[in-house]
């Protein structure tokens, strides 16, 4: 949980009615987001991306997960004792997993033949821990919530890209077996990449490193890039000022 | 862990100062969370069970059904089921399909060992002369795009498998071609192919040698049997 320290500093959003749903929204999609910037969830998203089907599915789980826990966990903020708050929301979390993994069982069960394996996982998806520990033990229900919902989107976003390089790369081939996810209505975003059999590595494990570490040196990139560029626009602007005076 | 957190809980008005440390207190905390949390649990599993169960039974009709044509029979295979005990002593789940009287076929799972990625658990139907009916793939782990060719929504090739025997096909020819035999291996995959293989040929084997066991009348109340494990 090194991250605990970067995290908050980013989002220490006071405790008012009036948050800065934004602010949220930037952090949960790029400034902060849960796989490319905190770099938790490595686990899972590695497991999980050898198509970006599977991404997807593990994203819209994670994400349900994410904004149960966020409520439930801001809920309860001040009735957990900070001594115990880590068991506590532990325990909350597995129990969300637990009911979210039956009910998927019993109620959509060919998608939990597909990502059933994943389900139970998401007790381990640290980054659900983390959000509780640094945004919904402090927050009123209705941001954490929010930045429930806006960090699994995030993480769904990363998982999807991870997924559909890898899937191309590696199968050939990209969204194959959307309609057993998501019904026949998207059968059309099943796409195949004629003559290409796809490059094994990309599909396997090492792929997924790979993959991962490109993807995050390019955000690198076009922050570091962002970053020179508003500072040029800062000193263009604050050019004219110094030689007035 | 708790050192971060008293750095990091501001000393505003709304700082949690107001809880008791006191060991029992925590402890007594704790314990409600945790009972509340397994009757929510309870709860669930109640609202689900039946749910779950009559979902399984209905993957097992549906992966039974594949392995044996439904027209070939007209009993519920996942009601004649007997237990036979396997080469390696493990007991094998096997359903019987009749027609009237005249058993006219089996369905029962085998494992097929040395994938690339764990075991294969496959489901294959052999009729009375031993005869394959159908194999289909349960579960497994092998590399998605290369391996997962074993699957019949990635491939037919699990289909060459239908009708084959050792009267029609010899034990020796009962190998991926690059072993000599007469089944293809995948481009880039001969170790899952290989595995499959052998296990549909182990489950011939285990039809032959357990002929009198599989064909013995099975008492009127062999439906009662309950198919354990049959889930995965």
């Amino acid at each position: 949980m090194a991250e605990d320290i970067t995290a908050e500093d980013i989002v220490d959003v006071p405790d008012t009615p009036r948050t800065d749903y934004r602010a949220l929204t930037k952090d949960g999609l790029w400034d902060n987001n849960v796989v490319f910037s905190q770099l938790l969830a490595l686990c899972p998203l590695l497991a999980v991306t050898g198509t970006a089907t599977n991404g997807l599915g593990m994203g819209l789980a994670s994400t349900a997960v994410l904004i149960a826990s966020g409520l439930s966990i801001s809920l309860l903020r001040n009735w957990i004792p900070p001594d115990v708050r880590i068991p506590a929301f532990v325990l909350v979390i597995a129990l969300i997993v637990t009911l979210v993994d039956m009910a998927m069982n019993a109620w959509v069960h060919e998608l939990h033949k597909v990502l059933g394996l994943f389900i139970p996982l998401i007790v381990t998806n640290c980054a659900i821990l983390g959000r509780a520990e640094i945004f919904a033990s402090k927050k009123p229900v209705a941001p954490s919530t929010y930045d429930g919902f806006i960090m699994g989107v995030g993480f769904t976003l990363a998982l999807v890209a991870l997924g559909a390089v890898r899937e191309v790369l590696g199968a050939g081939t990209l969204f194959a077996g959307a309609a057993i996810l998501l019904g026949d209505a998207f059968k059309a975003i099943e796409m195949n990449i004629p003559a290409y059999d796809g490059m094994l590595l990309f599909a396997l494990p090492p792929g997924g490193f790979m993959v991962l570490g490109f993807m995050l040196a390019g955000k690198r990139v076009v922050d570091k890039k962002m970053e020179s560029w508003r500072q040029r626009r800062v000193l263009q602007s604050d050019a004219p000022a110094c030689h007035t005076v | 862990m708790s050192d971060a957190s008293t750095a990091s809980a501001p000393p505003g008005p709304d700082s949690p100062a107001k809880f008791d440390k006191t060991p029992w207190v925590l402890a007594l905390t704790l314990t409600v969370f945790a009972t509340v949390a397994a009757g929510l649990l309870t709860l669930g599993d109640i609202q689900t069970r039946p749910v779950i169960a009559q979902r399984l039974a209905e993957d097992l009709n549906a992966i039974l059904s594949q392995v044996v044509p439904p027209e070939l029979h007209d009993n519920a295979l996942s009601k004649d089921v007997l237990t036979v005990k396997s080469a390696t002593g493990e007991p094998v789940t096997v359903y019987r399909a009749r027609n009237g009287d005249e058993i006219i076929g089996f369905a029962y799972s085998v494992t097929g060992q040395g994938g690339y990625a764990g075991p294969i658990e496959l489901v294959m139907g052999v009729n009375a002369q031993g005869q394959v009916l159908g194999v289909r793939v349960l579960s497994h782990a092998e590399t998605p795009g290369l391996g997962d060719k074993i699957e019949v929504p990635k491939s037919n090739w699990i289909l060459s498998f239908t009708g084959l025997s050792f009267a029609n096909l010899p034990r020796d020819k009962w190998a991926v071609k690059k072993d000599g035999g007469t089944f293809d291996q995948f481009s880039g995959a001969t170790i899952t192919p290989r595995a499959v293989v052998k296990a549909v040929k182990g489950g011939l084997d285990f039809f032959a040698t357990n002929q009198t066991a599989l064909f013995a009348k099975a008492p009127q109340n062999a439906s009662q049997t309950t198919p354990s494990g049959t889930g995965e």
